[in-house]
């Protein structure tokens, strides 16, 4: 009499037992069996299907979250002390973070624009390049990008923390739009803070840059600021940093839709902080390409 | 059209004297992916009465309460308060109905970032913008002895025991003077003289205010204490609903199996 006894899955190599007369005769390995398939590597399709349905799926949901949020904010009553509080929450207290990387990007640009310049005969033009540089690129997109880490992260845990208590579900049961409360406050927070923030980068990034410069090459400060404006006009620098106003509609949004979907308990509050940064930061990136164009054509 | 919400509480026109249930469930339906939680129930409440809904964990009991309150649409069937179905209602509109409900979560759902006495005071400061601050303070101190948590105004929630927040829970579910109050497991996770402590608290509450009132439990023993009439659900399926006699009497094997396990 001889029995086989196979010790892991059917799909895989196994140790073979040969059992006769209660005594182990014989021992080997077998092969996979041959009716079993290899359930390791997932067909492609079905991995594109997923994706491809993921995909828009996302983009879905968002579109509700939106016209949901957009119906709210039109219908009263309105939630005004809850929307002070977020404005503090997202200006004054991203105020240093954002004033900090904004007088970093100053005395980054300054050295650079200083040893290029030089070059080129043209220091004459550090002034007006420091000024441009700062106001109309860095200073928008780097706001953008730290109030998306900064703001987009803790609405996203907040909310998230929020959904997975049930608090949201609170908020709702006591006759109170959630939309109203928690998405609309939010978004116009951001919406109204990001061209503040901004002016406060800028205003930040010049005056260390103009420091910066002033230490190898002593430069007045008025001459500074007289010889960077010269020739601007408010088209040149007002488009810029209101378009910021944009970058705020995209974090707020992509923040609360991300925090008042959350499943999961710990791992999807993590998970919604996580996608809260990541996914605004890149929809940020790719809306300044378009806005940059879009000023371009608009104010040429 | 805009809705407002600033409406005085004793305009509401609700059938005092009408003998029609406030709360009806009709042949309601919810499958949750492939797997059917509610299989067609019907379930009835009126003015003045508690029902409890008994029934092994995860066999839909919340997700009726959810149901009711409108957190979850059903696949089918109606939810009818005060006549009206509920079911589709848009937001605003289902806030009007929710304003004559009170809703106690299984695990309170205070809010975190608010003091006991602001999380009190929330539906209030968003319902009742007619009172004055000081109104509003007297009320919620007055809720706060109801349910014997007077000394705790200034606490977070993080402070505060398992039965501690329930009973904060259970004073903002009945800031609005709900005439519907919907409580999802008030004893669970309680010591004994704990839930009984909740059960008495309930029970006076409903002398007092005569609310519809749907308790979901699996505590046999509190159900008895607190409701008029018991439904036990199983499977999806409403097995018996009645008086705890008629639980008694009842030849149904699952019946007896969970009278004799509690």
């Amino acid at each position: 009499m001889f029995k086989n006894q196979h010790d892991g899955c059917d799909d895989d190599w196994g140790l073979m037992l040969v059992i006769e007369n209660g005594v182990i005769a014989a021992t080997g390995i077998h092969p996979p069996l041959p009716n079993q398939r290899n359930k390791l590597m997932p067909s492609f399709a079905t991995s594109v299907g997923e994706l491809t349905n993921g995909f828009f799926e996302w983009f879905g949901s968002l579109a509700i979250f939106s016209w949901q949020v957009m119906k709210a904010a039109v219908t009263p009553p309105y939630e005004w002390r809850e929307l002070i509080r977020q404005l503090d929450e997202v200006g004054s207290k991203s105020l240093p973070l954002v004033a900090l990387a904004g007088a970093a990007i100053g005395v980054v640009i300054s050295m650079e624009a200083r040893y290029s310049l030089s070059r080129f005969g043209a220091k004459s033009m550090f002034p007006s390049t420091l000024v441009y540089s700062v106001i109309q690129v860095m200073g928008p997109i780097m706001t953008g990008l730290i109030v998306s880490g900064r703001v987009g992260a803790g609405i996203g845990a907040e909310l998230a923390s929020m959904k997975v208590t049930e608090q949201i579900d609170a908020i709702e049961a006591s006759a109170i739009n959630p939309y109203r409360l928690l998405a609309v406050t939010r978004i116009l927070a951001c919406i109204l803070m990001l061209p503040l923030l901004t002016l406060a980068a800028d205003a930040s990034g010049l005056l260390t840059g103009w420091f910066a410069q002033t230490l190898v090459e002593p430069l007045s400060f008025h001459q500074f600021i007289e010889n960077g404006f010269h020739g601007a006009t408010f088209n040149a620098f007002l488009p810029p940093t209101f378009k910021t106003a944009v970058y705020g509609l995209i974090i707020g949004v992509i923040a609360c839709f991300q925090g008042m979907r959350t499943r999961g308990g710990a791992e999807g509050v993590g998970r919604a902080a996580t996608n809260s940064v990541v996914l605004a930061s890149l929809f940020v990136i790719l809306a300044d390409v378009v806005l940059v164009k879009f000023i371009l054509v608009v104010f040429p | 059209m805009a809705t407002t919400y600033n409406i005085p509480m004793q305009q509401m026109e609700t059938p005092r004297e009408s003998s029609a249930p406030i709360v009806a469930v009709n042949d309601l339906r919810k499958t949750f992916e492939s797997h059917t939680v509610l299989n067609g129930i019907s379930l009835k409440v009126n003015r003045g009465e508690t029902l409890a809904v008994l029934g092994r964990s995860g066999t839909g009991k919340s997700v009726l309460l959810r149901l009711i309150i409108g957190l979850v649409t059903p696949d089918s069937g109606s939810v009818c308060i005060y006549g009206q179905n509920i079911a589709g209602l848009a937001l605003d509109r289902m806030g009007e109905i929710r304003k004559k409900m009170g809703f106690l979560f299984q695990h309170a759902a205070l809010y975190d970032s608010l003091t006991v006495a602001e999380n009190v005071a929330f539906p209030l400061e968003h319902h009742r913008r007619d009172m004055s601050s000081s109104e509003r303070n007297d009320c919620v101190q007055q809720l706060l002895v109801e349910v014997g948590m007077e000394g705790n105004l200034e606490k977070m929630p993080s402070d505060l025991s398992g039965g501690m927040q329930k009973r904060v829970g259970l004073a903002r579910a009945l800031a609005l003077r709900p005439e519907i109050l919907l409580l999802d497991e008030p004893t669970a996770g309680l010591d004994p003289i704990s839930s009984s402590e909740i059960d008495d608290l309930i029970l006076k509450l409903q002398r007092e205010r005569q609310m519809a009132s749907i308790v979901v439990t699996h505590d046999l023993h509190s159900a008895r204490t607190i409701a008029d009439r018991l439904a036990l659900l199983d499977q999806g399926d409403v097995v018996i609903e009645g008086r705890y006699e008629d639980f008694q009497q009842s030849d149904i094997s699952f019946v007896k199996t969970f009278l004799k396990q509690s």
